[in-house]
């Protein structure tokens, strides 16, 4: 997501040397490497935002000090050398073992100094321990609570989110064709409807599909039992992935197909798309390299920005369909006012958003020209 | 003035423009309804009230005009009392000057398929020692009249005709409800339809001494809107949620595009490093996850709706939007007008918000009305994720309870589509009306 993005509507001049390939390599490597050093640092202070956030109201602190008590009252209880004191003077141990972890982890610092330790420990997932939730091997780490529901989650957005794009680009492109048809009005009247997030599909489809017709499962990620063998398992987990996937896609693929289809008719009365056909190229051709080479690099932007709002649909979506992710963990956090896990998601999400950020514009730096071959200044 | 009547020309060219104008209209005039007969206290007094605000309702009941629409007619709800005459209520003084009979009756017509769930008489009488008497009997629509009760009156009594074992006995059965109401005739125990009366006999033994009846009656159905798990009427949330939502949406929406747009033009005037600024503060803004930072002030600080709005507001400026307004302000800088602002020696800020931000507003308009139905989703969002605020009714604390309650899978339908529905109005019609100004206002776009 870069500035170069609204530039990109400018299309580059269209008389291009065929450069090396090696040299496009370059490039493209350079343009990445840049592009995840300033991610690194956008990432790092934006997590860095959040403790601040989050430390507002002495949250962190309060984490660091629940898992220091945790630990040393564990530690003493289980030692066989304390067995024998007395309870007093165990609990005098504790205290004096904990006032001095504390100082050591540097607790009675400032907080300019002690938020830098918080941030090295958010960034390397170091985050702490749960008040009441577990994860399903019974550990209390935050970071595997977490990462174990990853899965599901990059499940649920990878395979939503991969049809959306790639389901908008072809139909806008159908339509774009057959513009004025009667789909094509059809689409245009739909994409208001756009403005209604995935979760409130989810309740109309989970009421038609689930509820009065009893063809889809309400929710979850595998019946219960589940199937023995893996393939009926793998297919199993599908007949639950259309509902939440239909409901992130119906939610935004009208207005997708709308924009877009928008974009390549503006795009395919310029001059060049013209003299393109006037050429005698045939119609596939030119859409091809005249239509969707130039916008791909706008196109790109543009979905990113539409992934980047999807990841918040995604949460609630997720806790409607009992969808055993990131998003219903965070709902559960909230409920049981599990401060580590919701500062914990918090952080995840930053970090998947960063990644969504990252290949995008991967993806960016591949069909770009400007990247690619490395005409025009670079910014 | 020419510009504004082609503008309401074009507009009117548009059915979805029109469309979107009169749902918003529509929604604005039941906000104004709902604020002018329900007081914010007293909404959020019913809102929060349990079983001594709601007790005259059924719990669960879908609205009454369900009826319409199915061949088997559920009865309906309703409550009568004698406090406000809508209960007869005939007091005779008897040759003993301490002694009166009070007779209090109710008739109505039951033209219903089944039995209702229930029905309660709340007693409330005045007395210095000796407590009133009051029997209650029952007349069927064949004339048939059935002794229900015969009691002391104590100063707050509630008798509830099904939970009566004298009267199950009496009866022989333990569906009370099915027995008043049957047709003695019928083998099915099909319901006897016509008028029913309720009638309470009552003896006070002192001279000041008063009896007062309340006789509920629950149905099936109840009201326009139906009531919830608390029995509270839905009818109020739904009211009082329009102008919440609008208030959030509507106001995020202009914070959001107005503090945009002055910021990337302010971006765009200075250039150096207040530009590279906001733009640096827009990538970080982008990898900040939006609803989970929400879901942390809210958990954290306060549910309030004011402070996610303020944090909703803080959270969206720095948005992907600031980049279309810089592309189209750097272009709109190197107008000859601002020259010559410039040449008159106009102040910078003479520049940006009397000349560059104006002539933005086109664009503004529609997207910030575009904008409107997220920021209305995004409060019913967080009431879904259980952050709604605690004291208002909202429209998502519907759909919230609703969920917890597992209304989808218990068949309450109406529970969840009634709020559910009124959100997609408003969002479709806000939306409709943004897509419709887009293209009024970009004409590049209206021929595609």
């Amino acid at each position: 997501m870069s500035t170069e993005a609204l530039d990109a509507s400018v299309p580059s001049s269209p008389i291009v040397k065929k450069s090396l390939r090696n040299s496009t390599f370059a490039r493209v490597a350079k343009y990445t490497a840049i592009r995840l050093v300033t991610l690194i640092i956008t990432v790092t202070i934006g997590v860095y935002l959040t403790i601040l956030i989050a430390n507002m109201g002495g949250y962190v602190d309060t984490i660091m000090r629940n898992e220091i008590r945790d630990n040393t009252t564990q530690s003493i209880l289980a030692n066989p050398n304390y067995r024998n004191l007395s309870p007093e003077a165990k609990q005098r141990l504790i205290q004096q073992k904990i006032a001095s972890e504390e100082k050591r982890l540097g607790l009675n610092q400032p907080f300019a100094v002690r938020s830098m330790r918080y941030l090295k420990n958010a960034l390397t997932l170091n985050l702490g321990r749960a008040i009441n939730m577990s994860s399903d091997h019974g550990s209390k780490q935050v970071r595997l609570i977490l990462l174990e529901r990853l899965p599901a989650t990059l499940l649920l957005t990878g395979s939503s989110e991969l049809l959306l794009f790639f389901g908008s680009v072809f139909l806008a492109l159908t339509l774009s064709r057959k513009y004025g048809s009667f789909w094509d009005k059809l689409t245009i009247a739909f994409s208001p409807t756009s403005a209604a997030p995935p979760w409130f599909y989810g309740i109309f489809f989970i009421l038609i599909f689930a509820a009065v017709l009893r063809i889809l499962p309400f929710g979850g990620l595998v019946d219960s039992p589940p199937p023995d063998n893996s393939f009926d398992y793998g297919l199993n987990i599908l007949k639950h992935l259309i509902l939440p996937a239909m409901s992130v896609i119906v939610s935004s693929i009208f207005l997708s197909i709308y924009n877009w289809r928008t974009f390549f008719l503006i795009y395919s009365s310029e001059d060049y798309v013209e003299m393109a056909k006037a050429k005698g190229l045939p119609p596939r051709a030119v859409e091809r390299r005249y239509i969707l080479r130039p916008t791909m690099p706008t196109i790109i932007t543009n979905f990113a920005l539409l992934v980047i709002t999807l990841w918040t649909g995604f949460t609630i979506t997720e806790t409607v369909f009992l969808w055993p992710g990131l998003g219903i963990t965070l709902y559960r956090a909230i409920g049981f006012f599990d401060t580590p896990v919701i500062v914990g998601s918090t952080i995840i999400y930053a970090y998947l958003l960063a990644i969504t950020v990252f290949l995008l514009d991967f993806a960016y730096a591949l069909v770009d020209p400007r990247v690619k071959v490395g005409s025009g200044s670079s910014q | 003035m020419t510009a504004f009547k082609n503008t309401i020309r074009d507009f009117l060219r548009y059915p979805t423009a029109v469309f979107g104008s009169v749902i918003i209209i529509a929604l604005l005039g039941v906000a104004v309804y709902a604020l002018v007969s329900i007081p914010y206290k007293e909404a959020i007094r019913l809102w929060r009230g349990g079983e001594d605000v709601w007790y005259q309702n059924p719990k669960y009941a879908p609205p009454a005009w369900f009826n319409f629409f199915s061949a088997k007619k559920k009865p309906i709800s309703f409550s009568v009392r004698t406090t406000d005459g809508s209960m007869t209520k005939v007091t005779t003084p008897s040759s003993d000057p301490e002694v009166s009979t009070e007779d209090i009756s109710y008739s109505f017509d039951y033209t219903y398929d089944g039995p209702p769930q229930e029905m309660i008489l709340y007693f409330t009488t005045q007395f210095e020692a000796k407590f009133p008497f009051v029997s209650v009997s029952w007349i069927t629509p064949d004339g048939r009249t059935v002794r229900i009760a015969d009691m002391q009156a104590d100063r707050k009594m509630t008798y509830r005709f099904s939970q009566d074992q004298k009267l199950q006995k009496r009866l022989k059965t333990e569906d009370v409800m099915q027995a008043l109401f049957a047709d003695p005739n019928s083998s099915t125990g099909a319901v006897l339809k016509g008028q029913y009366q309720v009638v309470i006999t009552g003896t006070t033994f002192e001279k000041d001494s008063d009896i007062n009846v309340e006789f509920v009656f629950h149905g099936d159905l109840f009201g326009l809107a139906g009531t919830d798990k608390y029995r509270r009427d839905l009818l109020l949330p739904l009211l009082y949620g329009t102008p919440i939502a609008l208030a959030f949406g509507l106001l995020a929406a202009l914070g959001t595009s107005l503090l945009t747009m002055v910021i990337a033009a302010i971006g765009t005037w200075y250039v150096g490093w207040i530009d590279e600024l906001i733009q640096r503060i827009t990538e970080i803004n982008l990898v900040l996850p939006f609803l989970a930072i929400l879901i942390m002030v809210g958990t954290f600080y306060s549910r309030s709706i004011w402070l996610m709005l303020g944090v909703t507001i803080l959270l969206s400026i720095f948005s992907g939007s600031i980049k279309t307004y810089r592309a189209i302000f750097l272009q709109s800088k190197e107008s000859s007008y601002i020259e010559a602002a410039r040449a008159y020696g106009a102040s910078n800020t003479r520049i940006i918000f009397n000349y560059l931000i104006p002539r933005m507003i086109p664009l503004l308009i529609p997207a910030l009305v575009s904008s409107v139905p997220s920021f209305v989703f995004l409060e019913a969002s967080l009431a879904v994720l259980g952050l709604g605020d605690p004291v208002l009714p909202t429209w998502g604390k519907i759909i919230d309870d609703a969920f917890a309650d597992g209304a989808l899978f218990q068949g309450r339908y109406y529970w969840v589509l009634e709020p559910a529905i009124l959100l997609m109005i408003t969002g479709l019609g806000f939306a409709m009306l943004g897509f419709a100004l887009d293209r009024i206002f970009n004409p590049r776009l209206r021929d595609i």
